[in-house]
């Protein structure tokens, strides 16, 4: 797949001193859903920013479809729509008029049609001539995805977009997503519910303290972070575990009730048949045993915690 | 050219002046009138004529410029304000448009306004004195100069501004005295020698003198000046308007 966007040596220091990004490079493929993950003020939203125009950047390159966004920026930015985290909107303003705004101020001519099409696949379409002012939280998010999609961009920017929103919501707006990609739009996103880029994500990027810790294929992650855990439930409680047991990473939970043992699951031996035989070397029993893999919210939390 | 950019934000302004229609438009309106009947009226029952016009139609053209430059500065500088203040300013830079058509859209707008409000108070003065304009042309030209420098001077103000004290403060503490001070109701010559001279260093002495002698042909200062400084200021304002798109000061981190 070519890369739509390409970042190179992005760093960002605010006037303040505070180093928002710390050499972050990054390439972004056409058509796929990048989720950007990391803890409140990792630099997410600066890296949005910087890529959308809306932040200077202090040192580096960023090229959308190979038009870099300094020197082409007219080229790059025509591309990109940008769903802002905080809801800012008009207040004054319809429905209609707002997003028919947006498509001009990205140099679209006029389109009613498709205007139409946006506001009726978010269900906005009742509220085309209500004042922004009058719309619930949910039905604005509606509207800044409308605003951005407005003037039909390759790339969709969704900084948070299920903050604060329903579940109703949340699950039409996943739904939406997944139309676009289908279309060919490349959708990058933050959020912090990360159960959700498990699910719709092709590749996760990690950032923490404005470094990229990585950014890799969702499954490949999981199959190299993910540690499975094999649980035994014993027969007979154990006070201690032999010597022989040693070379096994095995703990002792439940008063001695259950025997845990952690493994890769990415290994080609995982040293669970060894481990069966050293058990009944061992005379150790067991009634029941399951096994569990850590979520991607486990490799973030990990991954976060040592790169503090 | 993003024209679609420009004429969207042109629009959009536009059509803040219909929604704000009694206070765009209808309120100094309103205020010139005030202003004939109690200057013209009541004080000008006093004076006969200042310098062979009569005092009701000698304070047209101050009280044109006193409503343009309060209301280009206002319009524009709210104008760029509400975006900075709502945080809807994001799409704007994040949109495919140069800084001189935004600049273009805004100022366009705002001294459209102006302009619009400047023939209206023309027009209502008429029900009032008698008017005579024997430089049409160069009416209107001094008329849209003032319009779009200070509309470019009230878009700065917009820009600096990070709250609404500071939208108010310089129309209200620097640009009313200097147009109620800058012979908007009086000739300078009519003033003692000292704040004649004093008087000279108000920019906007120069602006109403042009404005006046357009209608008139009398002046308290040559033409040829009043057009130096006009021409001054809008260089100024440009000036700076560039410094702020350059270094994108309170637009951009």
């Amino acid at each position: 797949m070519p890369s739509i966007i390409k970042v190179r040596g992005l760093n960002k220091v605010y006037s303040g001193g505070f180093k928002a990004l710390d050499n972050v490079s990054l390439a972004i493929e056409k058509a796929e859903i990048l989720a950007l993950l990391g803890p409140n003020g990792a630099g997410k939203t600066t890296l949005i920013s910087i890529i959308c125009g809306i932040v200077n950047p202090s040192e580096g390159q960023v090229s959308v479809a190979g038009h870099d966004i300094v020197t082409n920026y007219r080229r790059s930015r025509e591309l990109i729509g940008l769903v802002p985290q905080e809801l800012t909107t008009d207040a004054f303003e319809s429905v209609w008029a707002a997003v028919s705004f947006s498509r001009g101020l990205f140099g679209k001519a006029p389109n009613p049609e498709y205007i139409e099409k946006i506001l009726r696949d978010l269900s906005l379409w009742d509220k085309r001539d209500t004042k922004i002012m009058a719309l619930s939280g949910g039905m604005k998010r509606r509207l800044l995805i409308a605003k951005a999609l407005s003037h039909e961009p390759q790339i969709l920017f969704l900084d948070e977009p299920t903050a604060g929103v329903d579940v109703e919501l949340r699950k039409d707006m996943w739904k939406l997503v997944a139309q676009l990609r289908e279309s060919g739009v490349t959708i990058i996103l933050t959020t912090h519910y990360i159960e959700e880029a498990e699910e719709i994500a092709d590749r996760i990027g990690i950032i923490n303290k404005g470094k990229l810790l990585l950014v890799e294929n969702k499954t490949e992650l999981m199959r190299k972070l993910g540690r499975k855990q094999l649980t035994l439930d014993l027969k007979q409680p154990l006070s201690s575990l032999s010597p022989a047991l040693a070379e096994f990473s095995l703990e002792l939970q439940k008063d001695g009730h259950q025997l845990v043992y952690t493994y890769d699951a990415a290994q080609q031996h995982t040293g669970i048949a060894a481990l069966m035989t050293a058990l009944s070397e061992q005379e150790i029993q067991f009634k029941d045993l399951n096994t569990e893999q850590s979520s991607l919210e486990e490799i973030f939390v990990s991954l976060v915690k040592e790169s503090a | 050219m993003n024209f679609y950019a420009v004429k969207a934000i042109y629009m959009f302004e536009m059509a803040r002046t219909r929604r704000t229609l009694f206070q765009s438009i209808v309120s100094p309106v309103i205020s010139t009138s005030l202003y004939f009947v109690v200057f013209g009226a009541a004080i000008g029952s006093r004076i006969t004529s200042v310098e062979g016009v009569s005092y009701g139609s000698f304070i047209v053209p101050g009280l044109i410029m006193l409503s343009l430059m309060t209301q280009s500065i206002s319009n524009a500088s709210f104008g760029i304000y509400f975006p900075k203040f709502t945080g809807t300013i994001y799409e704007l830079l994040s949109a495919p448009v140069s800084y001189f058509e935004i600049l273009l859209g805004y100022v366009g707008a705002a001294a459209s306004k102006s302009l619009l409000l400047g023939l209206i108070i023309l027009a209502t003065a008429g029900f009032f004195v008698p008017l005579q304009i024997e430089h049409p042309i160069w009416m209107l030209f001094f008329l849209l100069m003032t319009a779009i420098t200070f509309s470019l001077f009230g878009f700065i103000i917009g820009v600096w501004a990070d709250n609404f004290e500071k939208l108010q403060i310089i129309p209200l503490l620097i640009i009313t005295p200097l147009v109620f001070l800058g012979g908007s109701f009086y000739s300078i010559n009519m003033l003692p020698p000292i704040w004649q001279t004093i008087s000279l260093f108000n920019p906007v002495v120069y602006l109403i003198s042009g404005f006046r002698w357009s209608f008139y042909g009398i002046a308290d200062v040559s033409v040829g000046i009043s057009l130096t400084m006009i021409t001054l200021f809008l260089a100024i304002c440009l000036g700076i308007v560039w410094w702020i798109f350059k270094t994108g000061y309170q637009i951009k981190q």
